[in-house]
This record gives C-alpha cells, structure tokens and sequence, in this order.
C-alpha cells in the first residue's frame, strides 16, 4: 500500500507493507526516533503523536490507514536551540528523570493545551494524562508542568499545532 | 503481526465487495490491532472503513439521536447535539479508556467487539437503542447475545446507532483503575413511560437490570434501590474483582446514578 502522510510538515509517500505501524515507519524508514516504543500494547503513550492534532499511540495505527493525515512527532515541535514551550515546561518544572515516557507526555501536554486552553485545570489534566505512564518521576511535576505549558503556548505565536484539534 | 492486506473502500459498496475470504473490519483498531499484535488474531484481509465518508455524522432525527458508526469516542464526548440530547451518553464517552483511545476507538467497533466490560452496551440496552447495519436493524437487545458475540453476520456492517432521547440519564462506572474498564458500570435513563437500568462490567455480558427498574418506576429515589445489589446467573469472577463484589458495585453504581438523576 502506498500512502502520502505529512510529517512535521514535509509530504512523505510511504511505500510499505500493509502491516507496518506508524511507529516502526516513523523510527526505522524515517529515522525520527523520538517516539518511543514502550510498552507496544497501547497503554504507556510513550509513542504518542499527534494526528490531524489529536493525540493517539503510534504503536496502534497502521501506515496504510493514514492516507492524508497530518502527523507531528516529538521533533516537529521545538529544536535544542528553540524548544516549544511545552518542552521548556518540562525543563522548568523537572517533569522528567530518565526521559523514556517524556516525547509522549510532552505530546499529551500539548494535546491537553490544544484542547482545554490554558486554564486547564489539574483534575482535568489528570484525567486527559490517564493514556501516559512515567515509572520513575512520578506525575506531579508532569501536571505543573503541563499546567505551566498550557500557559505559556496561549502567550507563544506558532506553538500552536497545525490540524484539527477537537 | 501476520501480514495481511489492507482495502481502504470509499463507500458502503465497494466495502462490502471488498469483505471477502478471511475478512475483517477495521474501526478505530483500538482491540483489533493489540490483538493482531499478539497474534491472538490473524487475518487475510483488513477492511479499513475510515475513508468511508460520513459513516461518522451524529443527527437528532425526532424523538431519537442518530450516531454513525465509525463515530469517535472523543466526537460523542464533545458534540454538542450529544450534549443536548444526552449528556449522560457524552458523559460515558468521555469516560472510555484514555484520551488517545477516545481519539481512535469508534461506537460501531465497540459495539461489535462487545467485550463484557465495555461501556457503550449499557447505554444502548438503557436507551432502548436500535443498530443499523448493511442488512437491516437489530434492536439492543437482540444485538448483544453474549460475552464478544452479537447478531452480526458474517460481513455484515454496523452503520448507525440510533438512542432514544429519554427526559434524563446518566452513567455510573467502577473503573478498574489501569484498565480503565467498567468492574461495574450502571446506566439509568428515565422515560415518559418508565425507567431502564443496564449494567455492564459486572456479568459476562451486559444486560438490563428489571429489579433496580421495578423499584424506581414505583418511586423514583435512592431510598427506592437502598442495599439492593445486582442478581445474575452471569456475574462475572477474574483476578480483579468476584461476582459478589461486583454484584455490590453495580447497587453502588446504580444508588450513585438515581442520585445524580436528582
């Protein structure tokens, strides 16, 4: 199956088998390893990208049914010179200690910042972070900072992630 | 997973010419997928019904809320004619898996799989709802017949679901808190001409509740359903909960809705 997919904003044409998840091609033909492959069963967001600007695991959706989707990956956000504000958040706030689970909780962060403004309350966090898991810094520095993030992208122009966001 | 092919049909039609030989439909994947992974399922060929249009439009049609299949959980969770209609049905899809599932996961694959803890079953037994498919309409209750089995047919599609609009409901749910699936969920929705109560989670397969309805149509209160707990030959017993606990959760659920519904 052929599929044309925009990924951080440049068109690629995936020529792949039909079975091929979005994160092995992310990862292994497009060498964007930023989305990380956890627990592969859907639960830990780990590989979490945005879809035409909603969040969802890139370890349960093939290649093949993303024809003329819009894909933003942890590197389609900031570089180590110009971080997004969310990443900068998480610098902050030390939201991150070994850094496995952050590219997706950094995804989930904008996704929640997308979607619920930047007053998003910390119970209305929590609840939009359930599909993340961190085994090691635990989840109070992730909330403040995705609280803080929130914050900041409405004061930053362009951090706002191109698509449809709910 | 096993390799298989995938056909991306542009209509009802050519969907249904594309099922055939070892077939399945593709929804949002959010079961199938895992499952294919772990290859407690192969098949030859994948239907994918994404680039069906308009398989995802939600309607009021009269005294009734029309959602098409392929209807995203998170879509049901924000729409405004939901909202309107029946906050308690929006309510129940905000409360499905994760955000990321809500973004994929759509009611018709939900409904197909009917796995025992899912949640939309119990809005559809409770809001008296009808399925339309590629070959007709079931109503709820002839639908569900038992643990991840319906009266679909061998390539026969879900199109819509269509909920009749009760004056109010809602739905209480245990959630088992990794899982995030219904150890016991209760929907109770009130009607001009009685009150239906569903249960999922707690049995084998989700079912109404006509004792929890007996009680609330003779008054309508949380005095109605005091200590009552859910009577099943099918209460279900796993590593997470036993039938007697789960049968306690679901009057637990069930008290927490009428209160709500106050």
């Amino acid at each position: 199956m052929v599929a044309s997919l925009k990924i951080n904003g440049a068109l690629h044409t995936a020529s792949v088998p039909d079975e091929t998840l979005l994160v092995d091609w992310l990862r292994d033909d497009l060498g964007l390893t930023g989305t990380h492959i956890g627990c592969d069963t859907s639960q830990c967001g780990a590989c979490n990208v945005l879809v035409n600007g909603a969040s969802a695991k890139a370890c349960t959706l093939l290649v093949a049914t993303l024809d003329g989707a819009e894909i933003t990956t942890i590197e389609g956000l900031g570089t180590a010179d110009a971080l997004h504000p969310m990443q900068k958040a998480f610098r902050t706030h030390h939201a991150l200690q070994c850094g496995f689970c952050t590219p997706g909780m950094v995804i989930a962060g904008v996704a929640i910042a997308q979607t619920h403004g930047a007053d998003v309350s910390v119970d209305t966090i929590r609840h939009e972070l359930e599909g993340n898991l961190c085994r090691c810094t635990g989840y109070q520095n992730i909330v403040a900072a995705i609280a803080a993030g929130a914050k900041d992208m409405a004061g930053s122009e362009g951090a706002r992630i191109a698509g449809s966001a709910q | 997973m096993t390799p298989f092919s995938l056909k991306r049909p542009t209509s009802l039609s050519e969907a249904s010419s594309a099922f055939a030989g070892d077939a399945a439909w593709l929804a949002g994947g959010h079961t199938l997928i895992p499952a294919m992974k772990s290859r407690l399922r192969s098949v030859e060929t994948l239907v994918d019904l994404s680039a069906i249009p308009d398989l995802d439009s939600i309607s009021r049609d009269d005294d009734r809320l029309v959602v098409g299949a392929m209807a995203r959980h998170a879509a049901v969770a924000a729409s405004p004619l939901v909202k309107a209609a029946i906050p308690g049905l929006a309510g129940l899809a905000s409360l499905i898996g994760d955000p990321q599932v809500r973004n994929r996961g759509t009611i018709g694959g939900s409904i197909a799989n009917n796995d025992p803890a899912a949640d939309y079953p119990a809005a559809l037994l409770a809001l008296d709802a009808i399925v339309a498919t590629t070959h007709g309409t079931h109503a709820a209750e002839d639908f569900f017949q038992g643990m991840f089995t319906t009266a679909l047919d061998e390539g026969e599609l879900i199109t819509s679901v269509s909920f009749r609009v009760p004056r109010a409901s809602t739905y209480a749910k245990h959630r088992h808190p990794a899982s995030r699936y219904a150890l016991a969920g209760v929907y109770v929705a009130r009607f001009e001409d009685g009150v239906r109560v569903a249960v999922t989670g707690a049995t084998t397969a989700a079912a109404r509740w006509p004792a929890a309805e007996a009680v609330l149509n003779a008054a309508f209160a949380p005095a109605s359903v005091g200590m009552l707990s859910f009577e099943s030959e099918n209460l279900a017993t796993d590593i997470h909960a036993g039938a007697d606990f789960r049968a306690h959760l679901a009057g637990v659920m069930l008290r927490e809705a009428v209160t709500s519904l106050l």
